[in-house]
C-alpha cells in the first residue's frame, strides 16, 4: 500500500531524515513515534507531497511521488499538527472548497459533505465560521477536511496535541473509526497514544528509523523488563499466597483490590510467566488478565533510541 | 483553469467578506477624488482632454498603491497562518497556485479601476470626451494594475510578513518609475534600458494621453509574466527548501 524506500531530507547542510525505508498495508494504522524533532513532521510533509525528498522514493498505492505528484496527491489526506484552517469561511464552504480543489465534482460533493460532517461529529457546524469553533472542533474540521475526497492514504500529525482528555478520547475513537477503510498513519511524542490507536509501529530518532513492527514484536525485542501486572478473580489471599511460594516471583510491588478483581504487580526473575499462570490455575485461582507492567513501551523506546536502559 | 478560478474566486470573497478590503479601496477612491478635484475641477480653465490626463495620472499612482496593498498578503498570510498547506497538498500545480492568487487579488484592483469611473464621466458631463482617451487610458490602467499585482504577488511568496510583503513590492515598482531619472544619468546603452524599463514616463503616460504604443503591450505583458514566473519558481523552492 505505502512503500517508502531509502527516504532522506536535507534541510541545507541539516540532516532532517536519512534511509527511512518501510512499508504499511492497506487499512491499517501505523504511528510514527519519536521525540520532538525527531523527523517525524518532515517526514510526514513528504508523505503527504508538501515537500520532495533529497532523494528515495515514496509509493502509494503504486503510484510514485515525485513522478506523478498530482495523482498521489489526490489519493492523500493531511492533517497538519496546526489544522489548515480559513477562519472566515463556513465549515460547509471550506470542505466543499477543498473538495473542489482535489478535483471532486459538485454532485458527488453534495453527498459527501454531509457524510464527512457525520463522520466528524460536526452536526449543527456546517454554518458556522470556524474562526469560531473551539480547538477540538477545528481538529474534527482539520480531520474532515483530510478525508473529504476519500484518500487512500491519511496522514495526522499529532492529532491529539492540545486537546483535552475528553476530546482526547474521542479523537482516538474517530481515528479508530476511520482506520480499516483508510490506511492511516499517525507521528506522536506521545507514547500511551500511539500504544492505544496503532497496530503497527515505526520508532523514529535523530532522522533514522530505528525499529519498526507491532508494539508486542517490539516489547519483544527491545524490553528487557520482567515486571509485569497480574490481575485475578477470586480470593485475593489464596492468589497472594500462591505468588508468595513461587520462586519465580522476586518482588510484589503493589496490590490493589476492586470489584472482585485483585491487581498485583511483580518481578519476575526469569521471563517465564507461563510458570506462574500455571500455578495460579492449580491453585483454583482465575487469572484473568497477566501483561508488561505499564511503562513497558516506554522502557523498549528508551532502548531502542539508546537512551537509557531497561527497568 | 477549475482550480485557477477556485482559488481566485475564494480570495475574492474573502476580500469582499474583510473590513480592510473595503477600507484599502475607500481610502485610495477618496485620495484619488480629492487630488482629481484639487487639479481638474477647480476653477481654472482646462481642456477636457487635460483634466483626462489629470485623472489618469493620479490613477496611475493609486492602481500601483492598490496592487501592492492587495496582493502584498496573498501567500504571505497563508504562509504565515499554514493554510499554504492546503494548496501544497492539492493535486494543482505553482503556476495554478499563482495563477489563482494573483487573479483574486487583481479582481479586487478592477473594481477600485471600476469604481473610479465616475471621475471621467463628471468631464464627460462637463465638457467633451473622446471615447478613444479614454479607452487608452484606462488600458494603461488595467496593465498597471495587473502589473504592481504580480509585482506584489512575486514579494508576497518571500515571506511570512504581509507588511515585508508590500514594502519589497513597492520599492520594486518604485524603482521601475524612477528608472527615467537613472537613464538621464548614465550612458547608452544603459540608458537606452532604463528609459524602456521606465513605468510612467516611457509607458503610462502616453496611454494616459490618448496615445497606444505595441511596445507597452508588450512591456507590462513580459514585466507581469516575469514577476508570476517568479512567484512560481518561489513557491516550486519552497518544495525542497
Amino acid at each position: 500500500m505505502i512503500e517508502v524506500n531509502a527516504l532522506t531530507k536535507y534541510y541545507g547542510m541539516t540532516r532532517a531524515i536519512y534511509d527511512l525505508s518501510f512499508t504499511i498495508e492497506k487499512g491499517r494504522i501505523a504511528g510514527f513515534l519519536g521525540l520532538n524533532g525527531a523527523g517525524k513532521s518532515t517526514a510526514l510533509k513528504i508523505l503527504a507531497g508538501y515537500l520532495l525528498p533529497t532523494s528515495g522514493s515514496v509509493r502509494v498505492a503504486g503510484t510514485d511521488l515525485v513522478a506523478q505528484p498530482d495523482a498521489m496527491r489526490s489519493r492523500i489526506g493531511y492533517l497538519p499538527e496546526k489544522p489548515p484552517l480559513y477562519d472566515e469561511m463556513t465549515v460547509d464552504g471550506y470542505l466543499k472548497y477543498l473538495g473542489k480543489l482535489r478535483g471532486m465534482d459538485a454532485a458527488t460533493l453534495a453527498r459527501r459533505v454531509p457524510e464527512v460532517i457525520e463522520q466528524t461529529a460536526l452536526q449543527g457546524k456546517g454554518r458556522q465560521r470556524i474562526g469560531t469553533l473551539s480547538l477540538g472542533f477545528r481538529k474534527r474540521v482539520g480531520i474532515a477536511q483530510a478525508i473529504v475526497h476519500d484518500p487512500d492514504l491519511l496522514i495526522l500529525d499529532e492529532p491529539i496535541s492540545g486537546l483535552d482528555p475528553v476530546q482526547i478520547v474521542e479523537m482516538r475513537n474517530l481515528v479508530r473509526s476511520l482506520g480499516g477503510k483508510h490506511t492511516i498513519l499517525i507521528s506522536s511524542h506521545i507514547l500511551t497514544e500511539v500504544e492505544e490507536t496503532c497496530d503497527q509501529l515505526l520508532v523514529l530518532d535523530d532522522g533514522e528509523l530505528k525499529a519498526q513492527g507491532t508494539e508486542a514484536e517490539l516489547l519483544a525485542r527491545f524490553s528487557h523488563s520482567l515486571n509485569f501486572d497480574l490481575t485475578v478473580q477470586g480470593d485475593p489471599e489464596a492468589a497472594a499466597e500462591v505468588i508468595a511460594a513461587t520462586p519465580l516471583v522476586t518482588e510484589v510491588r503493589t496490590g490493589r483490590f476492586t470489584d472482585g478483581y485483585a491487581t498485583f504487580g511483580l518481578s519476575l526473575s526469569k521471563d517465564e510467566p507461563a510458570e506462574l499462570v500455571a500455578a495460579l490455575v492449580a491453585a483454583g485461582v482465575g487469572v484473568h488478565r497477566l501483561e508488561p507492567a505499564r511503562g513497558a513501551l516506554e522502557n523498549a523506546f528508551l532502548s531502542m533510541t539508546g537512551r537509557g536502559g531497561a527497568a | 483553469m477549475k482550480a485557477i478560478l477556485l482559488i481566485a474566486k475564494r480570495d475574492l470573497s474573502e476580500y469582499f467578506g474583510s473590513l480592510l478590503g473595503y477600507a484599502i479601496i475607500a481610502v485610495l477612491l477618496v485620495a484619488t477624488g480629492m487630488l482629481f478635484q484639487y487639479a481638474a475641477m477647480g476653477d481654472r480653465a482646462l481642456k477636457s482632454s487635460q483634466a483626462l490626463s489629470y485623472f489618469f495620472y493620479f490613477g496611475f499612482g493609486f492602481t500601483c498603491f492598490a496592487g501592492i496593498l492587495l496582493s502584498m498578503g496573498v501567500f504571505a498570510r497563508e504562509l504565515r497562518e499554514d493554510t499554504i498547506v492546503t494548496l501544497y497538498t492539492a493535486p494543482i500545480s505553482e503556476w495554478q497556485m499563482v495563477l489563482g492568487k494573483w487573479l483574486g487579488a487583481y479582481g479586487f484592483v478592477l473594481v477600485f479601476i471600476g469604481l473610479t469611473a465616475y471621475m471621467p464621466l463628471m468631464i464627460a458631463v462637463n465638457g467633451q470626451v473622446h471615447g478613444g482617451h479614454v479607452l487608452s487610458g484606462y488600458l494603461g490602467l488595467l496593465m498597471t494594475g495587473a502589473l504592481c499585482t504580480a509585482v506584489g504577488t512575486f514579494s508576497s511568496s518571500l515571506t511570512h510578513h504581509q507588511l515585508v510583503g508590500g514594502i519589497v513590492g513597492g520599492v520594486l515598482i518604485g524603482l521601475l518609475v524612477v528608472s527615467w531619472w537613472v537613464a538621464g544619468r548614465t550612458e547608452p546603452p544603459l540608458s537606452d534600458i532604463f528609459t524602456y524599463l521606465s513605468l510612467y514616463q516611457t509607458h503610462v503616460e502616453d496611454m494616459g494621453k490618448g496615445t497606444l504604443h505595441t511596445r507597452d503591450f508588450v512591456y507590462f505583458g513580459s514585466l507581469t509574466f516575469l514577476a508570476l514566473l517568479g512567484a512560481r519558481v518561489v513557491l516550486g523552492a519552497r518544495r525542497w527548501r
